[in-house]
């Protein structure tokens, strides 16, 4: 746990008001979602990122099976892990450009089960919302299952790993995790949508550039939100869950926190 | 875990979410449709070739299915962390009553 003097967290939240209160001020523009609406993918874009997705998938559900073997007792951890990637993603917050995006709460499963258990996780809430709330698309969920389900837990997951050996403290790890995987997974769906739709006059970089533009500053508060939050889960599993966490490798043995 | 870490955390994420609401003049609307725009702005032939299978009839089912989305997550969160908590009571309460014996 991090323990900081009171005046040194005052001081950081003063500077988030302050950093909210200057983006509001550096102009709105309206942003981008995480999810590439139904049928907005011409299909052979579609098909590729289907067919790029589909391994991961395919080793998700193994890793899925094996997790479930070798740890039955890890069961309930994966369900909560799922379950605040479905919480998360059904919060759609309001952000500093005047529109409204969503976290996902990838960052926490991968953390504790590795990228490929989550990719699972993450396509159940991408199929929810398809078929339920016509958000994203079964044509799209190739590539938005690409970006949520699989870079986006990789990307938390080498965070974490390369963050815990530099900090060595499991805070700031988990923090960067969430908030870098949260813009990575924009950063892929700009990708897929400036390949996809190059500019006529500057190709993909341009394209790029305008759909990156569009989503940066949106969701940056929203990544930092859910940090924060990943961070409040995951201290509340050092207090209650030492030994599973100590199962997965993720606190050393006999060390514990009551 | 103390308290104070707690309302740190809780505190920013919803300072986070709520001073755009109070200090910037927008309509809020969902960022999907956003994105439409734009691809029919960059490309501007393009059709979109797919139709979501079912969609909310109206804003108040669509909220209707996000709060069962967020209520579903949030009950199942609940149920288990409630389980481990109890859990890590019940050794604690087991630990010092070995002690005293």
């Amino acid at each position: 746990m991090i323990k900081r003097s009171q005046a040194k967290r005052y001081g950081s939240l003063g500077a988030i008001a302050l950093l909210s209160a200057y983006l509001v001020v550096a102009s709105p523009h309206p942003a981008l979602a995480m999810h590439i609406s139904e049928g907005f993918l011409p299909l052979g874009w579609a098909v590729g990122w289907w067919l790029v997705f589909l391994p991961f998938l395919a080793w998700g559900l193994w890793a899925l099976r094996q997790q479930i073997q070798q740890q039955p007792e890890s069961t309930l951890l994966i369900a909560l892990a799922g379950a605040y990637a479905f919480v998360l993603s059904s919060l759609k917050i309001p952000s500093v450009t005047g529109s409204s995006s969503h976290p996902m709460g990838i960052a926490l499963g991968a953390v504790l089960f590795r990228p490929p258990l989550m990719t699972v996780l993450g396509t159940l809430v991408l199929l929810f919302q398809a078929l339920l709330l016509a958000h994203g698309g079964l044509t799209t969920l190739g590539a938005n299952g690409f970006s949520m389900a699989v870079v986006g837990p990789w990307v938390a997951g080498l965070t974490y790993w390369g963050m815990s050996r530099a900090t060595t403290k499991p805070a700031i790890a988990i923090f960067s995790a969430a908030l870098i995987s949260n813009l990575a997974t924009y950063s892929v769906t700009s990708l897929q949508l400036a390949l996809a739709f190059p500019d006529s006059m500057g190709g993909v970089a341009t394209a790029f550039a305008k759909f990156a533009a569009l989503f940066a500053v949106t969701q940056i508060p929203l990544a930092i939100s859910e940090g924060l939050l990943t961070v409040l889960v995951w201290n509340w599993l050092t207090t209650y869950c030492t030994a599973e966490l100590q199962t997965l490798k993720l606190l050393p043995r006999g060390e514990s926190n009551e | 875990m103390n308290k104070k870490t707690v309302a740190f955390l809780l505190g920013g994420a919803i300072l986070l979410s709520t001073l755009p609401l109070l200090l910037v003049k927008g309509d809020f609307e969902g960022a999907d449709a956003q994105a439409e725009a734009l691809i029919s702005e960059v490309a501007p032939d393009f059709e979109p070739w797919a139709e979501p299978l079912f969609e909310p009839p109206s804003a108040e089912v669509e909220s209707l299915l996000f709060a069962l989305q967020a209520a579903l997550g949030a009950g199942v969160m609940g149920f288990i962390l409630g389980q481990y908590r109890e859990r890590h009571r019940q050794k604690a309460a087991a630990a010092s009553k070995s002690q005293q014996s």
